[in-house]
């Protein structure tokens, strides 16, 4: 994270503190989680007590606290995807990584996360990787699914512009 | 079929939503409109007499909402636009931000003009990471044409606007736990009054209003209050756009005059149940509200319409079901997500959430009793109204409807001591 980008992100806000969730974005990006140095430094950074970060982090649902998975694989389990077979999914998914959901693989590459409603409701049983949504995932799909995951490169949670596709 | 007015450029073919694309189809003339022919107050007047009520779940008059903000106030002025977009069932937001949103960012340059707000922020949920790009870019072009910053189509109008992205949490949805979160604080509702109008973010007037309901502005200005008021009906104006998934054929979202018939909506748009099945219940507004079953087909969607069912028309979201779903299971399913997402402030709602999944949960599991059935309604009452925010009650209200309308299914459940639909679908 550079100067530069820290500064246009404290420019657009009158009060700091606001800086802080975009702020931690950055840090979970650069170190894949929110390390205890990161949130020391975005505490000084800020003039907050380290508390008030602390307690932030734990909050939000995106933050990370230790290390996981190179990518998250998020697979609703909410009311719609539920009704078309989310946790079938899951067990298929949890049977081919061989790793149970909120556990990552050994070789560190994919970590399998219950996530709420991904507003994707139209394409259920949903999941997203980064910025990409997969759906109606079936039963069926699970293991190329995660063979083509395997297969990417990891790709940045956000992701400039040009890495967009039309169908996300 | 109905026209299309907020959906109408995305089923252009070959559309992508570029600034070029949003201006060669008459983009950004309701600004440049608005700024020749309107003073704030003669806008704030126009939305409130086209009857447009919020489109995030609450229904409020957005004209009137617009209304409460301070004349003359030396203070600054923000606007937030809601794109927050988490109740269970609600898919349209994303749509129309990553498929058309230079209309969005024209309908916060319209609100922030009305209000006599200079900087304004999309709140946008941490999940929607491609949404958040699209965003980023479409400002940013809007901002190289001048559409966006400092004196707005040369103009006296200055408005700066940012994206800012939440970290997954549904009760940042609430506008009060959203103005929290956007000062880099835990998403913890604040105890209304004050009202945003007065005291909203950075303790400055706030106006807080959904993605959806933005876009409307710029086809208000452009067509008139009159023409949208005379879509739907005198208290519930304009079309809406549903998100309809769940056992239905083609899922998916569909704008439609917002008094359009349950009936029409799932069994021409969404093409009906799927094959050989019936439907059994329909949740119409988000997982938030009462369900709704087979005999309330021919209510329709409007405001009035569904609570005169007596459900709401909450979010838009609307989830169908068919003679294959345990409601047991379905009330496992939605108190799991409102203990999850209870942010923990008020015992009512913390507690109530925790009990009420641990219950289903046992009854699910052929582990219930008699008297939990009772429990149930019992801890429902304590959760419903009770709290700083409507998070309990819309953790309660759902449940109180599957058994009002499907009590028999529980108690078979108790006394079969298993769920007879089976084990197929339990996490």
């Amino acid at each position: 994270m550079t100067e530069e980008t820290i500064q246009v992100i404290l420019s657009r806000y009158p009060d700091r503190r606001s800086a802080l969730l975009p702020l931690m974005h950055l840090c979970q990006e650069e170190a894949g989680y929110l390390t205890e140095d990161a949130m020391r430094e975005l505490a000084a950074r800020l003039d907050l007590p380290p508390i008030q970060v602390a307690e932030v982090a734990t909050f939000y649902d995106m933050f990370r606290l230790k290390p996981g998975g190179q990518r998250e694989i998020w697979v609703c389990h909410n009311l719609s995807c539920a009704l078309l077979g989310a946790e079938q999914v899951i067990r298929r998914l949890e049977e081919v990584l061989g790793v149970s959901a909120g556990e990552t693989t050994p070789d560190g590459l994919l970590t399998i996360k219950r996530v709420e409603c991904l507003a994707a409701c139209g394409r259920a049983p949903a999941i997203q990787v980064g910025p990409d949504y997969y759906g109606p995932v079936s039963v069926n799909d699970v293991g190329e699914l995660v063979e083509q995951l395997k297969r990417q490169p990891a790709i940045s949670d956000q992701p400039p512009s040009s890495l967009l596709k039309a169908d996300r | 079929m109905s026209e299309k007015i907020l959906t109408k450029r995305l089923e252009i073919p070959g559309y992508r939503g570029t600034l070029d694309e949003y201006e060669a189809t008459g983009g950004y003339q309701a600004i440049a409109k608005a700024l020749k022919e309107h003073t704030p107050a003669s806008l704030i007047e126009l939305v409130k007499r086209s009857g447009l009520r919020g489109r995030g779940g609450a229904g409020f008059p957005t004209g009137v909402k617009w209304g409460f903000v301070p004349k003359g106030s030396e203070l600054p002025t923000y606007l937030v636009c809601n794109a927050d977009e988490s109740e269970p069932g609600t898919f349209k937001d994303r749509e129309l931000i990553m498929r058309d949103p230079h209309q969005l960012i024209e309908g916060i340059l319209l609100a922030g003009f009305a209000i006599g707000c200079r900087t304004a922020y999309i709140y946008i949920r941490g999940e929607f990471i491609a949404g958040a790009c699209i965003l980023e870019q479409a400002v940013s072009d809007a901002a190289a044409r001048g559409l966006v910053g400092k004196d707005i189509l040369g103009s006296r109008f200055s408005l700066d606007l940012h994206v800012h992205r939440g970290a997954g949490a549904y009760i940042c949805g609430e506008e009060t736990a959203l103005l929290e979160s956007l000062e880099g604080k835990r998403g913890l509702p604040r105890l209304k009054p004050p009202f945003p109008a007065t005291s909203g973010l950075y303790r400055k007037p706030t106006v807080v209003n959904n993605v959806e309901t933005l876009c409307n502005i710029p086809h208000i200005v452009m067509r008139g209050a009159e023409w949208f008021a005379s879509i739907g009906t005198p208290k519930s104006t304009g079309a809406r756009i549903f998100g309809v998934s769940g056992h239905v054929r083609r899922p998916g979202i569909y704008e439609c005059p917002i008094d359009v018939p349950m009936r029409e909506l799932i069994f021409e748009h969404a093409g009906g149940i799927r094959e050989g099945r019936r439907l059994k219940a329909v949740i119409p507004g988000g997982s938030s509200v009462p369900v709704l079953t087979e005999r309330h087909l021919d209510t329709r969607m409007d405001f009035e319409s569904l609570a005169t069912a007596g459900s709401m028309a909450g979010s838009g979201g609307v989830i169908v079901m068919d003679d294959t779903t345990c409601m047991v299971r379905v009330g496992e399913v939605v108190s799991r997500f409102y203990h999850h997402e209870s942010c923990g402030q008020c015992t009512q709602c913390r507690e109530g959430t925790a009990w009420l999944h641990k219950t289903l949960r046992r009854i699910e599991e052929g582990r219930g009793r008699q008297a939990d059935l009772d429990l149930l309604l019992d801890i429902c009452d304590n959760m419903k109204g009770k709290t700083i925010c409507p998070l309990s009650d819309a953790a309660a209200m759902p449940i109180e409807s599957y058994l009002k309308y499907f009590r028999d299914e529980f108690e078979q459940h108790v006394v079969e001591r298993v769920c007879p639909f089976g084990p197929m679908h339990r996490s």
